[in-house]
């Protein structure tokens, strides 16, 4: 007799494992571990880069080694060992001249094994594929079609040798080197990531997307992705990740910088399922990540996130308001269970007049997890006119997790409207047992009451990601119903 | 269509019900009355399952099959529908989502198909013009925001489209104006069959204008201690409870 109590929710929510918890042997090569002036060189050099780019990362180096790791967040973890970690790691089957045909089988195999099959994902979907599997990209895909529109989307380590001149001027524009102690370190030691720039007035035709892994035992990975879209040009770019299953915490630090000129638009899709460790809250990825744009005249840049993964998060995507009449949005869905912590959230600064900004955060807590949203919204002294909406609802299940909220309010000027909601609520048996007495067994229910609480949020992804959420907030949350 | 015998139920150490027999046959019409604390909700509860309540003696037999030890969701999917008297809300969850994928979870635990959209579609439009419910409201969140009425209105739309066996109608008149209740009451009358059976739990007699019942039982201290014709109710209504609490 499958009855329901709360007790027994918690032993369901308790025992589902990772699904994505595998580990696929490619003989790589990876530096020895360690961080230095010299390792930072030997990167800069390994991947061939110009010289101003190697000074720019031992800039970064030097002032990370001035700063101390943050500490307000509210997640607790044994800090990582950064003399403990390999700086570079690139599997060696890879050829970028070669055809995927030609790409190392067992990656393939990986890819499918996580439901990411390059040719299906290419004609079904319309999407242009850049995967990077520990730090080299190994397929860039539908590149012609975009550069018949002037659409330049490829490996970050390519656009430095290919594209200097906008690296150089807009890599750091938006999270300097100094900005925080996992940019700095991001900065000297980015290993590879996603370069896209889509030129004045061109609206991107497919949805541009980055499959992002962790793979090398030991190897930390620092992603750098730069996305500039040039006056009145549209761009819609997804990024979902998966990491297999780990005993010894593994870091992750990435940037992000999007660049919005005047009348653009930008909708940055994140799809994160790292593996958050096991249910004793042993390994599981850190994900200390800075994401930033800036939006000018009349912009608009649009943050969605679905983060289930990660045992600790610390990322708040935000937006800089520069431009009069911009608009910054921000939608999240925060999923954590058994001792996962999460601290996200994000930045509204408004400098510009008559600038927007949107926030609704779901946050949703299991298990003996903590899952904090702190947000700041910053209205500047010229900023006239500025209006902030936020809406920060939390969702309990079980008595042993924690949901809290940190919003942060700054104003100054006197016509700034800003507007603050907030709930708490607890999935009720009461809510499950209408369910079952309706036919809808205890497992079903739950994905319907955790689905219409995010969907504000899930309306906000792409059609396709979207469902694959769907299905990820369900694995993360469900048991298998004994 | 449900036989009950000897059902005794208790809830953490108290005994609420306290040898229960109630028969009830298809194309039948019960009432179930009695004052604030006799077991009337705990007895709809009990019959769809609810595990708050433990079952200490008796059982209960639907179409002849003893569903005692069934999930509410098994009981749901063979024939039982309970209109409760608080409908729960689900935020974010439209009427229509909720109920296909109520319809398909039965669907799927008996062994059928999805229903396809088309047919659901159809289905939807037939039970709403029946009922008089705009289509609007079906795209709304479950209960959320719902007037008391409107609550009530969605629950019977929720019987129409699942077509059970049993319905159990706890308190559905609570908390209705008069033309609400008309409303509430001709829904259900037009979804009366020779096939099913309605169990309609009351405090008061007013709703038995509407929905005429065959027999109507009185529960005091859980025990059914009356049963008669529709004429008990009027009775009821005249001389109160303290008549049936002073003679028990």
């Amino acid at each position: 007799m499958s009855k329901y109590t709360e007790e027994e929710l918690k032993i369901q929510l308790e025992t589902k494992e990772y699904e994505y918890g595998f580990y696929t042997d490619i003989e790589s090569e990876t530096f020895p571990i360690g961080l230095s002036e010299d390792v930072v060189r030997a990167l800069s050099l390994k991947k061939g880069e110009p010289e101003w780019m190697t000074q720019w990362r031992l800039e970064a180096y030097r002032a990370w080694v001035e700063m101390t790791e943050p500490d307000w967040a509210n997640v607790h973890y044994e800090k990582p060992d950064f003399q403990a970690i390999s700086y570079y790691s690139a599997p060696k089957a890879v050829d970028p001249s070669k055809t995927l045909d030609d790409v190392d089988p067992e990656l393939l195999a990986m890819y499918k094994k996580l439901g990411i099959s390059i040719d299906e994902q290419k004609m079904m979907n319309n999407v242009a594929m850049d995967i990077v599997v520990d730090s080299v990209s190994v397929a860039t895909t539908f590149k012609k079609t975009l550069a018949e529109k002037g659409i330049i989307f490829c490996p970050i380590s390519e656009a430095i040798i290919e594209h200097p001149e906008l690296v150089q001027k807009y890599l750091g524009s938006v999270v300097p080197q100094k900005d925080n102690y996992y940019a700095a370190l991001n900065s000297a030691v980015f290993s590879d990531g996603s370069f896209c720039y889509i030129p004045k007035g061109v609206r991107c035709p497919m949805e541009l997307s980055t499959y992002f892994r962790i793979n090398q035992a030991g190897t930390g990975q620092f992603e750098r992705t730069l996305v500039i879209a040039d006056a009145g040009s549209y761009v819609s770019y997804l990024e979902g990740c998966t990491a297999p299953s780990r005993d010894e915490n593994q870091l992750h630090a990435a940037v992000v910088e999007l660049i919005a000129m005047d009348d653009a638009e930008i909708k940055y899709s994140t799809v994160q399922n790292w593996y958050p460790g096991n249910k004793e809250g042993r390994g599981g990825v850190y994900n200390f990540v800075t994401k930033r744009g800036i939006c000018e005249k009349n912009a608009k840049i649009s943050w969605t996130q679905v983060e289930t993964g990660s045992a600790v998060t610390w990322k708040y995507p935000s937006c800089i308001l520069k431009g009069d009449n911009s608009v910054g949005e921000f939608y999240s869905i925060a999923v954590t269970n058994n001792y996962q912590q999460a601290d996200t959230g994000t930045k509204m600064i408004h400098l510009g007049k008559n600038t927007k900004s949107t926030i609704i955060s779901k946050g949703i807590s299991a298990g003996k997890s903590q899952n904090s949203y702190r947000g700041l919204v910053q209205i500047g002294a010229r900023a006239d006119n500025a209006r902030n909406f936020s809406q920060c609802d939390s969702l309990l299940m079980g008595n042993n997790c924690g949901a809290h909220t940190f919003p942060y309010i700054e104003s100054k000027n006197t016509s700034a409207k800003i507007e603050h909601e907030a709930t708490t609520s607890k999935i009720g048996e009461d809510q499950v047992f209408y369910c079952n007495q309706r036919g809808i067994p205890t497992e079903k229910a739950i994905a319907l009451i955790v689905n219409g609480f995010s969907k504000d949020v899930l309306n906000k992804l792409p059609m396709e990601f979207a469902v694959e959420a769907q299905k990820l907030l369900e694995i993360s949350l469900e048991g298998s119903v004994g | 269509m449900l036989s009950i015998k000897n059902l005794h139920a208790r809830v953490e150490d108290k005994d609420i019900l306290r040898g229960i027999n109630l028969e009830v046959r298809a194309g039948e019409v019960h009432a179930i009355m009695g004052p604030n604390g006799s077991g009337k909700s705990t007895l709809s509860a009990v019959i769809a399952g609810k595990e708050d309540y433990e079952v200490t003696d008796g059982a209960i037999y639907l179409e002849g099959e003893d569903i005692g030890e069934l999930a509410p969701e098994e009981r749901a999917h063979k024939g039982v529908f309970l209109s409760f008297q608080y409908p729960v809300e689900i935020p974010g969850v439209s009427v229509t989502n909720f109920m296909k994928t109520a319809i398909n979870e039965s669907r799927k635990a008996t062994g059928r198909e999805e229903m396809p959209a088309n047919e659901m579609l159809k289905l939807i439009r037939e039970k709403s013009e029946l009922l008089e419910i705009d289509r609007k409201f079906l795209s709304r969140s479950l209960n959320e925001g719902f007037s008391g009425g409107e609550k009530k209105r969605n629950e019977i739309f929720q019987m129409a489209m699942l077509e059970p066996k049993l319905a159990i109608l706890d308190e559905t008149d609570s908390g209705l104006d008069i033309d609400a209740l008309r409303i509430v009451a001709n829904g259900v009358n037009k979804l009366r069959s020779e096939d099913n059976a309605v169990i309609v739990i009351t405090h008061y007699q007013r709703l038995l204008d509407y929905i005429v019942p065959d027999f109507v039982h009185v529960l005091y201290n859980g025990k059914i201690v009356k049963s008669g014709g529709k004429e008990l109710a009027y009775e009821l209504e005249e001389k109160g409870y303290d008549w049936i609490k002073a003679e028990n």
